[in-house]
């Protein structure tokens, strides 16, 4: 019974409140890192380790911190997971950081990280915080991976730089901001569709 | 166990402990990840040095160049090969990229004539400007620098005069490339009277790694 309520709240993340696709949540971030493929996963990874750390220690913490100032409690926990993200990248993937590193404290004012913990480590328990975390932190993942991926493709051709058609006949307009946009609101219109269908 | 009241006691002793907490963790990351970091630079820059030059040679010696109007030096590496010289890396920079600096390492032989490249910093746009990366050592059109001579050849984009093919849709960031180039010629230049490989300029102590 137990076990299967935290399944639940895992796959709630990643399909059912996906936080890009139903949610929208933490949009700047989704558009700005995901031109291509690999860029997208490595940044919902970072994302889904701080989101998943951040709800685990807050729901810990939960009851010693005093109401009036459980915001700024918060941030200060996120803050810190997001600085020890990026020197722990830059140290030693920093070849990710280098692609990546511009967005990586971005991920504080990330809403979904802070939207979380006060929607949902704030009031449930550290088990089910982590589960929350886990799928919050990879519906991210899978969106912006798929973002990434559609952008990358129809921009220049290649899928995690495997190139599928010749670059020529990529449109550039998708690597750019624009493409960003119309990409976005393509997956989402088929992500709600594809769910209603289902239900 | 009840939550805690939000009493002025409370919350400052909450906020303060949780802020302390976090300032130790960051602390000890900070000097955990010291080391690597600059490990990791250095290595890539070695690396960079080394790309750029012909095989096996040694770096002996380096020079801080400063231009006139330049905010930054630029930093000209020795290479020898035996006793021989046979060229130098210039690690070089442009401040006009499409968003921010730019820093390349550009290699030139004894005559001048570049080598090979390497980007070690940029921020441009994915997928347009990023494609300095490989674009101008690509055979194809006027697009590669490899063999151009900055006493000989024009390096600047064809659309203002020059002979390099600028990225399509990255003219900017082609030009900031170029630049820092020209730059990089300069500086080695500057090092190298007349272009003999005989150094003008006293060497700081020999500097290898």
């Amino acid at each position: 019974m137990a076990a299967n309520s935290n399944l639940k709240t895992l796959f709630n993340g990643i399909i059912k409140e996906n936080p890009i696709f139903v949610i929208m949540l933490g949009m700047c971030p989704t558009l700005g890192t995901t031109s291509s493929a690999i860029n997208g996963l490595g940044m919902g990874l970072a994302t889904t380790f701080v989101l998943l750390s951040s709800n685990v220690v807050i729901s810990m913490l939960k009851n010693i911190i005093p109401d009036n100032v459980r915001i700024p409690a918060f941030v200060v926990v996120i803050a810190a997971f997001v600085t020890l993200v990026e020197m722990v990248m830059q140290a030693y993937v920093p070849a990710l950081y280098e692609s990546l590193g511009l967005f990586i404290p971005l991920i504080v004012v990330n809403c979904i990280v802070l939207g979380r913990a006060e929607a949902f480590a704030a009031k449930n328990t550290v088990v089910k915080s982590f589960f929350d975390g886990l799928g919050m932190g990879l519906g991210f993942t899978l969106a912006l991976t798929l973002l990434g991926t559609t952008r990358e493709l129809l921009g220049t051709g290649k899928v995690f730089s495997m190139t599928v058609f010749p670059e020529n006949y990529g449109m550039l307009l998708f690597v750019l901001a624009p493409g960003a946009f119309i990409a976005l609101a393509y997956l989402i219109a088929i992500f709600n569709k594809l769910k209603t269908t289902k239900n | 166990m009840a939550k805690l009241e939000s009493t002025f006691r409370n919350m400052v002793l909450v906020l303060t402990s949780i802020t302390l907490v976090a300032a130790v963790a960051l602390g000890s990351v900070y000097n955990l990840t010291k080391e690597p970091i600059e490990a990791s630079k250095r290595a890539k820059q070695e690396n960079a040095i080394m790309e750029v030059l012909p095989p096996d040679v040694l770096i002996k010696g380096t020079d801080t160049i400063t231009i006139e109007g330049m905010p930054e030096p630029f930093y000209v590496y020795h290479a020898y090969a035996g006793d021989e010289f046979v060229g130098a890396a210039v690690q070089t920079y442009s401040k006009n990229g499409f968003s921010g600096e730019i820093k390349i390492m550009v290699g030139f032989d004894a005559k001048g004539s570049i080598i090979n490249y390497s980007v070690l910093e940029q921020k441009e746009t994915p997928g347009l400007g990023t494609k300095m990366v490989d674009w101008f050592k690509t055979e194809k059109g006027n697009q590669d620098i490899r063999g151009l001579n900055g006493s000989k050849n024009n390096l600047n984009v064809t659309k203002n005069g020059g002979e390099v093919d600028a990225i399509t849709a990255a003219t900017i960031s082609s030009n900031a490339f170029l630049e820092a180039v020209r730059y990089a010629y300069s500086a080695y230049s500057q090092n190298y009277d007349g272009l003999t490989g005989a150094t003008s300029v006293e060497n700081e102590v020999a500097q290898t790694n």
